[in-house]
C-alpha cells in the first residue's frame, strides 16, 4: 500500500500542472441558516482516486457544489491546480459526473449530444464542433463502451449506462479533475467494475478524481485517499491510514450496521480473529482480523 | 379559375398586408424558438402570466403617447418583482403567487382602458390586431423581434446546456444566470411583440404550441428548434393571410392553425404519436430492436 502511495506521489511530480485540490477550513452555510460543512480542510494530489464517505446528510454534495462553485463558502476557500473555482472552470479543468436526480431526462437530446456537450467548453462561441472534437467524442463513447447507444435519446437508457455517459462526457471534456456523486447507485457489479477500470486508467496518466459513494466495501479497492466526512473533516488521507474501523464507527455512529462473528461460530478451530462486517447497506467492508478484505456483493 | 386565383392573390397586392403577414411570421419565429425551452422546463404558463401583466404597461404607454414596447416592459418588470416579494413575504406555492399577480395586473390594465377609452382600444390589446397596425409598432416589433432572434442563435446551444443539466454548464465556465436572464428578457420582450400580432389572451400559444408540436416529431434538440421555428413562421403567414378573408381575428386564426398542426403530430409523429403507439401495441415484438 505505501509503495503505491509512494508510486503515485512520484508520479505526480512528474506531471507538469498537476491537477489538484485544496479545501482549507470551508464553511458552506445554506440560505436557510443551515451550516452543512463546518471548517472542513483536505488537500488532493494528482494521479489519485479519492472516496468521499459518509452518512445522508453529511455533506457530500456540498462539498462537491463548493468545489464546482454552485454555493458560496461562508468561509475557507478552495483553489484548484491553485487557482481560484471560477477561473479554473472557465479552463475547463474539472469535469462533474451528476447524482442522477439533478438532470432532466426528458429533454430531448441524444446519447452523442450530451457527451458532445463535454467539448463545448473548448470550441468557440457558436459551438461548432470540428473534426477533432467529433473524434473525441466517439473515442470517449468507445472507451465507455456506449457506442451503439449514440442514437437514442438519453432518457432512454438504464441507469448504468447514463452513468456510462456521463463518464463519457467528462472524458470527452477533458478535465484533469472529475468529481463523480454517488456513481456507483443502482448499477450492477459489471458496470461498476467497468467504471472502476476507467478510473484507474485515468489515474495512471495523472488525473484527479473525487468519488463519494456508500459503497464501504469497494472503497480500499480502488481509492488510494480517504476523506470521512460528518459536516466537517473527521480523517483525511491514505486509504490505509484512514479506512480503519475505528474511524467508520466514528463517521457512521450508529447508522452502520456492524456484525462481529468469530471464534467457533465460525469455525471449529481456535483462531481468536473476528470478522467484522461493516455495511452501509450497499457493499460490506469486511474485516477479518485487522487485515481489510473487499466485500461480496452484500449477499 | 383565374378568377378566383386573383382572388386569392389579393392580399399580396396590399401593403399593409404584407406588413402583416411578414411581421407576424417573424414574431411567429422567435416565439416558436423560445417555445423549446419554455415548455420542457414546465415554465409555460409564464408566457400567459407575463402576456397579461403587460396590459397595463401598453395602456400606460397609448395614454401617454409613449412607446407601447417601453410600457409594456416597465410592467413586465413590475410582474417579476410583484411575484418574487409575494413568494419571499409568504408561503403560497408558486402556480397562485403568478395567477394573483398577473389577473391583478391584467384587471388594473382593463380599468385603465374603460377609464381613458379613446386612447386605449382594450380590444386591441387583448385580441391584437396586425392588420392596422401602425407603421411605428412595425419597426418595434420588428426591432424586438430581429434583436432576439440574432441573439438566440448565438446562444441556443449554451441555453440548452444549462436547462439540460445546470452544473455541466457550470463546469464548462458558462455564466447560468447570465444565461437565464437573457432568456427571460427575450421571453418578455417576445411576449411584447406577440401582443401586437395574436393579443395578450394568445401569446401562451405562441410560446407553448410549435414547441410542444416539434418535441413529439423529434428526440434532437437542433431539429427540433428548427422544426418549431419553421411551423410559428408558416402558421403566422398563413394565418395572417387567411385572415384577410375572414376579416379580422388574426390571433385566432394562427393559433388555431397551430392546434390543427399539434394534433397532426399528436395523432401521426412516428415515434411519440397515437398511431405510433397504437401500432407498437399491435406488434410488440416489433419495439424491441
Ligand atoms: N439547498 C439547501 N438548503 C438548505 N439545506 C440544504 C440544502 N442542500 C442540502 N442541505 C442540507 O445540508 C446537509 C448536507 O446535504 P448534502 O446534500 O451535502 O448531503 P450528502 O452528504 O450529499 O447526502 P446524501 O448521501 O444523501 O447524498 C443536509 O442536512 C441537507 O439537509
Ligand atoms: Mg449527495
Amino acid at each position: 500500500m505505501n509503495a503505491l502511495i509512494e508510486a503515485t506521489r512520484i508520479a505526480s511530480e512528474r506531471v507538469p500542472n498537476g491537477a489538484s485540490i485544496s479545501v482549507r477550513n470551508l464553511s458552506v452555510t445554506y440560505g436557510n441558516g443551515f451550516t452543512a460543512v463546518h471548517d472542513a480542510s483536505f488537500e488532493l494530489d494528482p494521479g489519485s482516486i479519492c472516496a468521499l464517505v459518509g452518512v445522508n446528510g453529511s455533506g457530500k454534495s456540498t462539498i462537491f457544489k463548493a468545489i464546482m462553485g454552485f454555493v458560496r463558502p461562508s468561509a475557507g476557500e478552495v483553489r484548484l491546480c491553485g487557482m481560484p473555482v471560477d477561473e479554473a472552470l472557465k479552463k475547463n479543468i474539472v469535469a462533474y459526473v451528476p447524482q442522477s436526480e439533478d438532470v432532466d431526462w426528458n429533454f430531448p437530446v441524444l446519447v452523442e449530444t450530451v457527451v458532445m456537450m463535454g467539448r463545448y467548453g473548448h470550441m468557440n462561441f457558436l459551438r461548432m464542433p470540428s473534426r477533432a472534437d467529433r473524434y473525441k467524442v466517439d473515442e470517449a463513447l468507445e472507451r465507455v463502451g456506449m457506442s451503439a447507444y449514440r442514437d437514442r435519446q438519453i432518457g432512454e437508457l438504464s441507469g448504468g449506462q447514463k452513468k456510462r455517459v456521463f463518464l463519457a462526457r467528462s472524458l470527452a471534456q477533458e478535465g484533469r479533475i472529475i468529481l463523480l456523486d454517488e456513481p456507483f447507485t443502482g448499477i450492477d457489479v459489471k458496470t461498476e467494475t467497468a467504471i472502476i477500470g476507467l478510473l484507474r486508467e485515468l489515474r495512471a496518466s495523472g488525473h484527479l478524481m473525487l468519488v463519494s459513494t456508500h459503497n464501504l466495501g469497494s472503497v480500499p479497492d480502488f481509492c488510494d485517499r480517504v476523506v470521512l466526512l460528518n459536516r466537517t473533516v473527521l480523517a483525511a488521507g491514505p486509504t490505509a491510514g484512514v479506512f480503519t474501523q475505528a474511524n467508520l464507527e466514528r463517521a457512521f455512529g450508529g447508522v452502520l450496521r456492524n456484525f462481529q462473528l468469530g471464534g467457533r461460530a465460525l469455525h471449529d478451530d481456535d483462531d481468536t480473529r473476528h470478522v467484522t462486517v461493516l455495511t452501509d447497506d450497499e457493499r460490506p467492508l469486511v474485516f477479518y482480523g485487522d487485515k481489510t478484505r473487499k466485500g461480496s456483493d452484500g449477499t | 379559375m383565374t378568377e378566383m386565383l386573383a382572388e386569392l392573390l389579393v392580399p399580396f397586392s396590399y401593403n399593409y398586408m404584407m406588413k402583416a403577414m411578414w411581421v407576424s411570421a417573424l414574431v411567429g419565429g422567435v416565439c416558436a424558438f423560445l417555445s423549446a425551452y419554455l415548455m420542457l422546463k414546465g415554465w409555460s404558463l409564464m408566457g400567459d402570466a407575463l402576456g397579461h401583466s403587460i396590459v397595463p404597461g401598453v395602456a400606460a404607454a397609448y395614454i401617454l403617447g409613449a412607446p407601447f414596447a417601453i410600457g409594456a416592459f416597465l410592467a413586465g418588470i413590475l410582474a417579476s418583482l410583484g411575484m418574487n416579494f409575494v413568494k419571499q413575504q409568504t408561503r403560497l406555492r408558486e402556480d397562485a403567487v403568478i395567477g394573483l399577480v398577473f389577473t391583478s395586473l391584467f384587471a388594473l390594465g382593463l380599468l385603465m382602458a374603460s377609464l381613458w377609452p379613446t386612447s386605449v382600444s382594450i380590444q386591441t390589446i387583448v385580441l391584437g390586431n396586425i392588420l392596422a397596425i401602425a407603421d411605428e409598432d412595425v419597426v418595434q416589433v420588428a426591432i424586438i423581434a430581429g434583436i432576439s432572434l440574432v441573439i438566440m442563435v448565438f446562444i441556443w446551444k449554451d441555453l440548452m446546456v444549462t436547462f439540460f443539466d445546470e452544473s455541466h454548464a457550470r463546469s464548462i465556465g458558462l455564466n447560468t444566470t447570465l444565461l437565464k436572464v437573457i432568456f427571460f428578457t427575450l421571453l418578455s420582450a417576445c411576449t411584447v411583440a406577440a401582443l401586437q400580432t395574436v393579443g395578450a389572451c394568445l401569446v401562451i400559444a405562441m410560446v407553448v404550441t410549435p414547441g410542444a408540436t416539434a418535441y413529439l416529431l423529434t428526440d434532437r434538440f437542433g431539429r427540433l428548434i428548427v422544426i418549431s421555428v419553421a411551423l410559428g413562421v408558416s402558421t403566422s403567414f398563413v394565418g395572417a393571410y387567411i385572415s384577410y378573408f375572414l376579416d379580422g381575428a388574426t390571433g385566432g386564426v394562427i393559433v388555431v392553425l397551430q392546434t390543427l398542426l399539434f394534433l397532426v403530430a399528436f395523432y401521426l409523429a412516428p415515434k411519440h404519436g397515437l398511431l405510433a403507439a397504437r401500432r407498437r401495441r399491435l406488434a410488440p415484438t416489433e419495439a424491441i430492436t
